[in-house]
């Protein structure tokens, strides 16, 4: 049985009779200790599925599943406080940008002890005393120098860096089964990104919790993940493992995006990009929507939307996959049009 | 800190002399003098007028007689009224605590009620409950003070007959003056029924001072909340799993707070001005209805010496509430 099981995840903001649909009937199935890395360009739902996986999504967002279990519980079914105590402890996040993560009024210990206030074992409950000490503890355990003397500061008073080790400390207080970090070192310096993610996957072995990467960054992904979610558009388009789906991906979207990664434009004096944006609410294509953008699209593609299809370990939403040269399949031809029926 | 604490004590220097300036001109600019109104409808020789302008020291040329003021001013010399004879300091400091005691109370009241009215407006957003209390604090804000005051009386005082309608204490409690507080006062005469009077005398003008203030106070918490809850450390706070009224009430309103007492600062001002009325109104022996009485005889040193005494304080009361914003804002006590 998954760690993580969800079937069918769909957010959905905007009024009943008008909305937007910012996640779109999303499966993701993450094994205990598993790194799965979730890519997509701004605007893919990415995130929104990781806070309707924290139970963060507020009204009017409405969060529906077929399934969406944790751990063998039914996320679903839980009362508030049951999912209450379940975030923050066996299923914790970070977020992007770190500074603005913390709270700028409280010190990095106060901070610290708080998650272990409300979910640490009964002892650290009831001494403040041993959760100041176990907040030292976490701090030198995500390797920030004179840990002592941060427990009194404030975040203005940290780096970037510095923050999101704090954030990973918090977030790893309890013992989480399950860490969804997302685009956790974005906001950071090159060389600091490289530190984080280090620290992350470090972390992640030592304790064998499952990591959730949320990410833009294909390289990072191809790095640290076993498995891989490309998303576009609300939707997932490809999964695979880590590094098949690097080495022949089967959908447009993801051959776009690999050839975008600038390792692969170095003869070139411009940068591959992929034209236009992610559609909005307003310019949603009543087809593929990635139709407007793909290279390979066709009549059918514009007029009909493809389906997720594949085996668990190999799963593709295009009409015409491409095949291991990088072609699309299934006999496509510039002008093929919807199948009568 | 310390240069920003410099920096703000410097900036007293010019209002202080911008306010001697004002109270001194704006009083002189009132048609009538000091002597005419003490020679009342009969009139009075010429000879003698201009004796007692020379008296007062009202026949010299303006800047003159505004550069003995300061001089005095400067020296601590607030001068002596020119209708009872005694010194403005003594005066103020006698009426004082009534006035502290009215603003104190009518701000317990504006905090205590605006604060929780403005978070609870910004949670339940767009609700009923938000429109309501906006409303209310919309037509608190607009009301005029002595035309809410006179509501106040005719409803509850007149036609409930819940609460006196003017003074401190009721007539039968003749209570020794200690502290000049009547709560303070009557809780040390021993006598139960003297505080539950001065209470019940307290509770009409609170209201009617700190309405304003009030809606004032759930205004701006209500936009602030609103904004600190979008905060990514809210979101970091919901994600640790924490109980929303935690979430609400330590991660966001700590913040939250900070332009609030900025505002709450900015009414000790408005709630002095407010006094005025308010005292007038209710027959409240504080300072304000003695500056009332003081523009009425065109006592010149008390208006200028009350106007001047109520300036230093609220100048005070604001470098307090900025140095309060250190405090509450680890960014402006580190920077």
């Amino acid at each position: 049985m998954p760690l993580l099981d969800i079937e069918g995840l769909t957010v959905e903001f905007g009024t009943e009779a008008a909305p937007f649909v910012a996640v779109d009937r999303v499966d993701l199935g993450i094994e205990a200790g598993e790194i799965v890395g979730v890519v997509g360009e701004s605007g893919s739902g990415k995130s929104v599925t990781a806070l309707a996986l924290m139970g963060l999504i507020d009204f009017p967002g409405r969060v529906t599943a077929r399934r969406m279990a944790f751990a063998g519980r039914d996320l679903l079914q839980l009362s508030e406080r049951e999912r209450r105590a379940l975030v923050g402890k066996d299923i914790a996040m970070i977020f992007q940008d770190p500074l603005a993560s913390l709270n700028p009024c409280f010190t990095v210990a106060f901070q610290l002890m708080e998650t272990l206030r409300v979910h640490g074992n009964e002892r650290e409950r009831g001494s403040s005393k041993l959760r100041r000490a176990r907040a030292l503890e976490l701090l030198q355990q995500v390797e920030i120098p004179d840990a002592g003397a941060r427990l009194n500061a404030y975040p203005h008073q940290l780096s970037g860096g510095m923050a999101q080790r704090v954030m990973i400390a918090m977030a790893i207080a309890c013992n989480p089964k399950l860490l969804i970090a997302d685009e956790p070192s974005t906001a950071l310096d090159v060389t600091v990104q490289a530190q984080i993610l280090a620290l992350l996957t470090n972390l992640q072995k030592d304790r064998g919790m499952a990591l959730l990467l949320i990410t833009h960054d294909l390289a990072v992904v191809a790095e640290t993940a076993q498995r891989v979610v490309v998303m576009y558009a609300g939707q997932q388009v490809e999964t695979g493992p880590v590094p098949g789906l690097f080495e022949a991906p089967r959908h447009p979207y993801t051959q776009a995006l690999l050839a975008a990664l600038p390792e692969h434009n170095l003869e070139r004096a411009r940068l591959t990009a992929i034209a236009g944006m992610v559609p909005g609410q307003h310019n949603r294509p009543s087809g593929c929507l990635l139709s407007p953008r793909c290279a390979y699209a066709t009549p059918r593609c514009r007029a009909e939307q493809p389906m997720l299809e594949g085996d668990a370990a190999r799963r593709v939403r295009c009409f015409f996959p491409l095949d291991a040269s990088g072609h699309p399949t299934r006999g496509w031809r510039p002008d093929s049009v919807p199948a009568l029926g | 800190m310390f240069t920003f604490l410099l920096r703000r004590v410097a900036l007293i220097v010019p209002t202080f002399i911008g306010v001697t300036v004002l109270a001194f001109a704006l009083i002189r600019l009132i048609p009538g003098d000091p002597v005419e109104n003490l020679s009342g409808e009969r009139g009075m020789d010429p000879e003698r007028r201009l004796r007692l302008l020379h008296e007062f020291g009202l026949d010299k040329p303006l800047p003159v007689q505004y550069g003995e003021y300061l001089g005095h001013v400067l020296q601590g010399d607030l001068g002596t009224s020119l209708t009872t004879h005694e010194p403005v300091l003594t005066e103020f400091l006698t009426l004082f605590p009534a006035t502290i005691e009215l603003a104190f109370f009518a701000m317990i009241f504006a905090v205590g009620i605006g604060l929780p009215a403005g978070i609870l407006a910004a949670l339940k957003r767009n609700t009923v409950a938000d429109y309501a209390v906006m409303g209310v604090s919309l037509t608190g804000y607009s009301m005029p003070i002595f035309w809410w005051a006179l509501l106040l009386i005719l409803f509850f005082s007149v036609q409930l007959g819940w609460t006196p309608v003017s003074g401190r204490i009721a007539v039968q409690f003749d209570i020794p003056t200690a502290t000049g507080f009547m709560l303070i006062d009557a809780l040390r005469s021993g006598d139960p029924g003297a505080f539950k009077s001065a209470v019940s005398h307290l509770i009409l003008p609170s209201i009617a001072l700190g309405t304003i203030p009030l809606a004032v106070i759930a205004r701006m918490t209500r936009s602030s909340m609103l904004e600190v809850l979008r905060e990514d450390y809210v979101r970091t706070a919901r994600a640790k799993g924490l109980p929303h009224w935690q979430v609400v009430l330590v991660h966001a309103l700590r913040n939250a707070l900070i332009p609030v007492i900025t505002v709450i600062g900015l009414q000790v001002g408005l709630l002095l001005s407010g006094a005025i009325l308010t005292e007038t109104i209710f027959s409240w022996p504080g300072v304000g209805n003695w500056l009332i009485h003081g523009v009425q005889s065109r006592d010149y040193p008390v208006v200028q010496g009350g106007i001047l005494l109520i300036a230093t304080i609220v100048i005070l009361v604001n470098l307090i509430v900025d140095l309060l914003y250190g405090v509450i804002n680890p960014r402006i006590r580190h920077a």
